[in-house]
């Protein structure tokens, strides 16, 4: 398989589908047969979601497979942790910083885990990046999800402007200035 | 041309390019997209498009237009064909003129459903063609096919994507747009007219039409047959990518069958059942293309051995995944099983869905608790965001069972269990979808129940689609929408109340008032979705002033409400509803402007 498959993780809300339609967008332009599996309806409330992104010569399968993925990108270092098993052994974990607890957490009957960063490099190469105060910086919090789309983005053999190209004919149009200052800043982080 | 389309636009793609004249829709998860999809497109191709008030609706709707020539498309999911099911089983012996394509969106998971049910054995019941696309390019090109296909026969066609279709993204090959040239006019004629004497002589020309189609299917580019040897897989579907995949991660060069249409090709299925030893059936959901093998394989005296799900090789619930059909294949094959477990997550704490931060549903839920207080009451549920309220620390729900059951459901627990109160919630969309012969048979019979319709003033769930209840439709906006208030008590319901959820102590005054009356009563909660407004405000905790008791985060659960170092705090999501400082006890919950 010479395939690169991705996991886009997050809490329903964070901006998962855009992510992954800017991600699949970069690399149907760049040439490649591309699968995306998005996550729409109650999980979309809040809940844990998972968008599936593959690209490669021939993509049969929308769906990364347990240990078949090149990189988990996290929105919450919690869902990062939840779905690094879906590595390859040489997998990259990019995952943001902030912490957001669910219900069970808040109402006490589970706990929060602590150390994920060590936990998550137990398993893989982790990039853990402050997301959130980046996004804020650029202008909004909202901007989490481009911020790390730009880390991944380093990190693959994608054209940059390619990258921006697309995110601007995506975002909205008031949000363009904000979403590309929080990709560029994502893209010199690491 | 090519574009980077989820399979539900591909599929509103599709229609277009048939050069559609009406479009209908109820939303539905995973169907949606199809139709806020083609809602986009409508004013610049120049077709009509409604959100009709539910699937049954939806269908009629089309059908009419159908049958006076025009190219119509309807679109729901899997339970949504449930509430169709009554004009469908006609239109199949009636038939139409202009193509009628039905997209029916299955939901093998289930992600977002309450069943798994097979819309290909409902074809099979209405004695229908489905087409099983596999992929969002085949999606489209089989709604063209659909179309084809439906003015060919004369049938309504049901297109059936499955979830990891609908919402899968890849290159899509675009297509020229026909522009529609055919006269549109209602021919009078008794053949559209359905009694029972027309009836024997419609359904023996269904019937001979569906052995037609399946004859005509033989030739269809979306079933193929690969052989390469005496061992084979028959599948259909997003399957059929798992095998693909899974065939070349296992080395392995099987014969391969992929069905695509419904009914099957039943001499190109033969043959390749000829060819065969050993095959293996591969399918989500119900075996129904197992069983049609099996028929094939018994029909014609065929030694062949089929394995799928009637041997339990095959799981007949939930999803499959190209690691399931290399497990199905491997086991099929007689090779050892592998010897690597799967991941399994490690113990983390769960993350269900929540209602939002901000949502009026939850302050609902909230006030009617407090209004019954220890009193013996149950709560019945409907279908939408506020199905959520059943999680703690609500717990508000005790029943949820199909579209606008809440209402029905809690006045036969009433006339059960006489001495309890039983309030119903219904969302906005919901009522009219079908909660209202709900109510009308409450105020018919008098059964002494308090629905509750939550108005926020859209239908979230499915993507904010508008309703009945608002001044839009899918083509604009309108002067006079249906009057929630007006329409309760045109129904006869003498105690009718309305509320704002974001005042506690005002909407519980009213919950109690309606919970004293005897007879039915409704209380319409009204408050927009947090996702249709920008909040001015958010709202902050005085640490001075906390006593951290705990009630807000405990008794109401707004997830904006978090726990650090030990103290409650707001997250920056906070919609500024305000219910959290009416609840807090110490007056320690304050409003701060958003910059």
């Amino acid at each position: 398989m010479t395939d690169t498959g991705i996991l886009i993780v997050g809490v329903g809300g964070q901006g998962t589908l855009l992510s992954s339609r800017i991600l699949g967008e970069v690399a149907l332009r760049s040439g490649m047969d591309v699968k995306v599996s998005e996550v729409h309806g109650m999980a979309q409330r809040g809940g844990s979601v998972v968008t599936h992104v593959r690209f490669g010569k021939k993509v049969y399968c929308p769906l990364v497979g347990a240990g078949q993925a090149d990189y988990v990108l996290a929105f919450e270092k919690l869902e990062a942790l939840r779905w690094a098993g879906y590595l390859k052994k040489d997998g990259v974990i990019i995952s943001n910083n902030q912490e957001i607890p669910p219900i069970p957490v808040t109402l006490g009957h589970q706990k929060y885990p602590e150390n994920i960063r060590e936990s998550l490099e137990k398993i893989a190469t982790t990039y853990m990046v402050d997301a959130g105060r980046i996004a804020s910086d650029c202008g909004s919090a909202k901007a989490v999800n481009v911020v790390l789309l730009g880390v991944l983005a380093r990190k693959l053999n994608f054209e940059k402007e390619l990258w921006t190209k697309v995110i601007e004919e995506t975002v909205p149009p008031k949000t363009i200035e904000i979403n590309i200052k929080a990709f560029n800043k994502g893209y010199g982080v690491v | 041309m090519k574009q980077l389309l989820m399979g539900n636009e591909a599929i509103a793609r599709g229609a277009v390019e048939a050069g559609i004249d009406v479009a209908t829709a109820y939303p539905g998860t995973p169907s949606s997209e199809v139709f806020t999809t083609l809602v986009k497109m409508a004013p610049e191709y120049g077709f009509y498009a409604e959100y009709s008030v539910n699937e049954k609706a939806a269908l009629e709707v089309a059908a009419g237009a159908s049958y006076a020539g025009a190219r119509s498309i309807v679109t729901m999911k899997q339970v949504g064909l449930n509430v169709a099911a009554d004009p469908l089983m006609s239109l199949a012996y009636i038939g139409v003129k202009g193509g009628l394509v039905l997209v029916v969106a299955d939901d093998p998971g289930p992600h977002s459903s309450q069943t798994e049910q097979d819309t290909r054995k409902f074809g099979q019941f209405a004695k229908l063609p489905v087409f099983n696309p596999a992929t969002p390019q085949e999606a489209k090109d089989m709604t063209l096919a659909a179309f084809e296909t439906s003015e060919k026969f004369g049938l309504p066609v049901i297109l059936r994507p499955t979830t990891r279709t609908c919402h899968v993204c890849q290159d899509v090959e675009l297509g020229e747009v026909k522009k529609s040239k055919k006269a549109i006019r209602f021919e009078k004629d008794p053949k559209w007219v359905i009694m029972p004497k027309l009836s024997y002589i419609k359904h023996k020309e269904l019937n001979i039409k569906y052995l037609k189609s399946a004859e005509m299917f033989e030739t269809s580019p979306f079933n193929e047959s690969i052989i390469r040897g005496n061992k084979g897989i028959i599948t259909t579907g997003v399957s059929y990518n798992y095998v693909m995949e899974a065939l070349e991660i296992l080395g392995e060069n099987l014969s391969v069958l992929k069905i695509g249409t419904y009914p099957i090709p039943q001499k190109m299925a033969t043959n390749f059942l000829k060819q065969m030893d050993t095959v293996l059936v591969v399918e989500e959901q119900e075996p129904v293309l197992e069983d049609e093998v099996i028929k094939l394989a018994w029909k014609n005296d065929l030694r062949v051995d089929i394995s799928g799900k009637h041997d339990s090789n095959v799981p007949r619930e939930g999803e499959l995944d190209t690691d399931r059909v290399i497990a199905i294949i491997r086991k099929f094959l007689g090779l050892s099983e592998e010897t690597v477990s799967p991941v399994s997550p490690p113990e983390l704490p769960v993350r269900p869905p929540t209602l939002c931060a901000g949502c009026p549903h939850r302050a609902s839920f909230y006030v009617f608790k407090k209004a019954t207080g220890k009193k013996n009451a149950i709560f019945t549920g409907d279908i939408g965001c506020y199905t959520l309220g059943n999680a703690p620390p609500l717990e508000a729900l005790d029943t949820c069972l199909c579209m606008g059951a809440g209402v029905t459901q809690a006045q036969g627990l009433k006339r059960a269990e006489p001495q309890k109160k039983l309030v119903a919630f219904i969302g906005d969309s919901t009522f009219f979808h079908s909660g209202i012969t709900g109510l009308v048979n409450a105020v018919y019979n008098q059964t002494d129940i308090t629905v509750v319709i939550l108005d926020n003033r859209t239908t979230a769930m499915t993507g904010f689609q508008p309703h009945p209840g608002l001044p839009q439709t899918a083509m604009g906006n309108i002067e006079n929408p249906i009057d929630i208030e007006a329409l309760v008590k045109a129904c006869g319901v003498k105690n009718v109340y309305k509320a704002d959820p974001y005042n506690l102590e005002q909407a519980q005054k009213i919950a109690s008032k309606a919970l004293e009356d005897s007879g039915p009563s409704v209380v319409i909660m009204e408050r927009e979705c947090v996702h249709l407004v920008r909040p001015s405000t958010r709202y902050e905790v005085e640490m001075d002033k906390c006593s951290n008791c705990g009630v807000c985060y405990k008794t109401f659960g707004c997830p904006a409400l978090f726990i650090e170092d030990d103290r409650v705090k707001i997250a920056d999501d906070c919609n500024g509803c305000s219910v959290c400082s009416q609840i807090c006890p110490s007056g320690a919950i304050k409003p701060v402007q958003r910059p």
